[in-house]
């Protein structure tokens, strides 16, 4: 596969942001309350992310080492700022609704993370691609729990009404919309059960003997992000599993 | 963890209050302060680093890497940028950064006396790891939501 594409997969399935790196935390849970959200959210940070994976890419020689977080997080800032005057200008429906959480776009984990680990190493094509893979690979992950979590909480997906509600008023039957799910608790149980889902699926790939990722991987089990899954650490799981079987 | 972030929320709450009233209300550079604001907390977290490197080595050695990543702790910057879009004084801005992190070292505090717990609990593989973590996190989010209530 070359390259350009090789990031974007990485970054969309192989290390999804949210669901395999858990980075990017805060604006997944708190902006999910709907799909147009997470849409929107997605997207402002996956051109801040690109463009900023660009840039210092090419400025990767010109920064020295002793002070890149800082000038990494001007960068960003910068973008960030740019964006923030875009979204007031032509959505402000959107602007509104996602309020505080743009300026935060800034301490995204997953921007510093990606210029820190990909782009200041790497030349600015695949950088910029990087970005964008990463970017699409967030705004995948918080479209889907934000369409759960309305779907759920008040029956509708992107503002169209999928399971007829019950309206009181109007003497109709339906649908209860259940309200927590839309609120800070229900992020946590959303996405506390979509990761539980992916787990299962790769615990059954590990279990049917597929290969989920190679083993001539030289890094340290520790802090990497498959390390759950990765056949390097998964004989020990493997072990517990034999032994429950047989008991 | 909670100390640390109680004083870098706190310092940074007050400088970028300070700065906000000061230098960028009158200059009419409001639309700078995201970058601003960021620098100055990535500043703060520099000095506390240092101050903990040369005075409470033990607990800096504890924390190792997640001090400098204070910085990217959406609550400081959110802390700064909600006191200048509400307008708050210099001192309702202080008190505010303040309580704030009060309650946000009370969350880890309490985070970490569950997860705890949860280890040595026998629950479906599936949701061993991030995921049981998550759904404690809600779980503690409801109990809040009742606290809101009574108060």
């Amino acid at each position: 596969m070359n390259k350009p594409l090789e990031r974007l997969y990485n970054g969309i399935i192989k290390e999804n942001p949210t669901f395999v790196l858990m980075l990017g935390m805060c604006p997944t849970l708190a902006v999910t309350t709907s799909a147009i959200n997470g849409i929107g959210m997605g997207l402002s940070t996956t051109v801040v992310l690109a463009l900023s994976n660009l840039l210092i890419s090419i400025l990767r020689k010109v920064i020295t080492d002793r002070i890149r977080v800082p000038s990494f997080i001007v960068v960003v800032a910068s973008f960030v700022t740019m964006v923030q005057f875009l979204l007031q200008a032509y959505v402000p429906a959107i602007y509104s609704a996602l309020g505080i959480y743009i300026p935060l776009i800034v301490v995204n984990c997953i921007i510093l993370g990606r210029a820190e680990s990909y782009a200041s190493k790497n030349p600015p094509i695949p950088s910029l691609f990087d970005g964008i893979g990463m970017g699409l690979g967030f705004t995948c992950s918080i479209t889907i729990i934000g369409a759960v979590r309305e779907l759920i909480g008040s029956g509708t997906v992107f503002g169209f009404n999928i399971i007829p509600i019950k309206d009181a008023a109007a003497g109709t039957h339906g649908y209860i919309p259940i309200s927590i799910v839309v609120l800070a608790p229900g992020a946590f149980f959303v996405l506390g059960i979509i990761m539980a889902i992916i787990n299962r699926v790769k615990l059954n790939n590990i279990k049917k003997g597929r290969k989920v990722y190679s083993t001539d991987c030289k890094e340290s089990c520790f802090g990497c992000p498959h390390s759950n899954i990765c056949l390097n650490t998964a004989s020990e799981t493997k072990v517990i599993n034999s032994n429950k079987s047989n008991e | 963890m909670g100390g640390a972030v109680i004083f870098v929320m706190t310092l940074a709450s007050l400088v970028c209050s300070i700065i906000d009233k000061i230098i960028l209300k009158p200059a009419n550079l409001e639309y700078l302060n995201t970058i601003v604001f960021i620098l100055v907390i990535a500043a703060l977290v520099q000095f506390v680093e240092m101050f903990l490197k040369k005075n409470v080595k033990s607990l800096y050695n504890a924390l190792g890497v997640y001090l400098p990543l204070i910085t990217t702790n959406c609550a400081v910057l959110g802390i700064a940028i909600k006191n200048a879009q509400t307008g708050y004084n210099i001192l309702l801005s202080t008190l505010n950064g303040t309580f704030t992190a009060v309650g946000f070292a009370i969350a880890i505090i309490i985070m970490a006396g569950i997860r705890e717990k949860i280890e040595f609990n026998d629950y479906p593989e599936s949701f061993k790891g991030q995921a049981s973590v998550l759904i404690a996190a809600g779980l503690m989010a409801i109990a809040f939501f009742g606290f809101s209530g009574l108060i």
